[in-house]
């Protein structure tokens, strides 16, 4: 009897670590399959996801105004920048609110609200702040945040040369 | 984690059998490529069915940069051919394979033609067929308007004018597809809708139609 076990044990076939013909099938089909979908697939997704990788553009410094006309009290000014959206190029007039500070130096915010994007004007109710007309948020004149809105004003970054503003793209507010 | 997540919705909803319906059914010999070669002429209407999915995923992604208006039209073909990122090949498989799905439809209407497997109990089968042939015409005919490119414009400007010489309805036909008196801004945004919204809608259903029906009634037998 036991001479007969150890001879089943001697003929047990030997357990090697191999895939089986139907794995190996699933594997290939799979691969291949997977392989194809990504061919097709691929391209499309890289296409859709083209504005995520793109460099975005730089923004120029715009002339906008000579430093004298630039007065203590906020003033209102219009400049145009070129802007490329896709296949669309125009010429958007964007405005900045530029006065000069205690401390003398000109420096130019950004009059979209940082509450929920409104436009801001300057002294609309006598109280020499920026308000806003959607839901009342405040500024001072330095663009810090009195009511309602949770941060300051954006700036314009600033450039002062031979007597010309020069305003460049929009940087967080310096003054508050 | 794949398997647990299968497992917990399979126990709910019992979805198993579902996909199993379609993976255990068997392909007969004589429609399987490996028992008898010529058999691949059973493929065709499966080709036509893959470059379809191709067509309509490659133009849900082309929508992601095109306009239809006659200004930007042309402007926004070429900048997403162009500029973006594999815009060539995109948009080269939708305008390639738009040929390719009615090149591998007309040899599986051949195929089906030569073999009789349109005759009795397939007739209605054959008709569902002829009308998704027939809407495959139509989004060739409404796409190619899409670039607003000369050849475009002309291609249109014959077809609706062919449409037109039909007697006593031609020209509401005509009136209908032009949206106006020209081939102009409402032709574009007529054949923008027409071939992004309703012929895929109406090939869905066509197609679901012939594919139950195949499934219901099986394929022809040898010949």
């Amino acid at each position: 009897m036991s001479n007969h076990e150890q001879h089943e044990t001697a003929h047990r076939p030997v357990q090697r670590k191999e895939m089986s013909r139907r794995q190996f099938l699933s594997y290939t089909l799979g691969g291949t399959t997977a392989f194809m979908m990504g061919g097709a697939v691929l391209p499309m997704v890289r296409f859709a996801v083209d504005p995520l990788l793109t460099k975005k553009g730089e923004g120029n410094l715009v002339k906008v105004v000579e430093e004298s006309r630039v007065t203590a009290e906020p003033q209102e000014f219009k400049f145009k920048i070129h802007q490329i959206d896709g296949w669309y190029e125009s010429e958007p007039e964007l405005v900045a609110w530029i006065s000069r500070g205690n401390d003398g130096k000109v420096f130019a915010l950004s009059p979209v609200c940082k509450h929920l994007g409104c436009t801001i004007f300057w002294n609309t109710k006598g109280h020499n702040e920026y308000d806003c007309p959607c839901h009342d948020a405040r500024y001072s004149k330095d663009g810090k945040n009195l009511a309602v809105a949770n941060s300051p004003l954006d700036e314009y970054e600033v450039v002062v040369d031979n007597g010309i503003v020069y305003l460049g793209p929009l940087v967080k507010n310096t003054r508050s | 984690m794949f398997k647990n997540v299968y497992n917990w919705i399979d126990e709910r909803l019992d979805i198993t059998p579902l996909w199993r319906d379609v993976a255990d059914h068997e392909v007969p010999e004589h429609v399987n490529p490996a028992h008898h070669f010529s058999a691949f002429v059973y493929c065709f209407g499966g080709l036509t069915f893959f470059i379809t999915i191709i067509q309509i995923l490659s133009g849900m992604f082309l929508t992601l940069y095109y306009v239809p208006d006659i200004i930007n039209a042309y402007a926004s073909v070429d900048y997403l051919q162009h500029q973006v990122a594999f815009g060539q090949i995109v948009r080269g498989m939708h305008h390639f394979g738009a040929s390719l799905v009615i090149v591998m439809m007309f040899l599986h209407t051949l195929r089906v033609f030569f073999t009789g497997s349109y005759k009795a109990p397939r007739e209605m089968n054959w008709v569902v067929g002829m009308l998704i042939f027939f809407i495959m015409l139509g989004l060739g005919f409404t796409g190619y308007l899409l670039p607003w490119d000369n050849k475009a414009y002309y291609a249109t400007k014959v077809g609706v004018e062919i449409a037109a010489s039909v007697p006593v309805i031609g020209s509401y036909i005509a009136d209908f597809l032009y949206g106006g008196d020209i081939v102009g801004a409402q032709t574009l945004t007529r054949f923008f809708a027409i071939h992004v919204f309703f012929l895929p809608g109406a090939l869905i259903a066509m197609l679901a139609a012939h594919f139950l029906m195949i499934r219901k009634q099986g394929i022809s037998g040898p010949l």
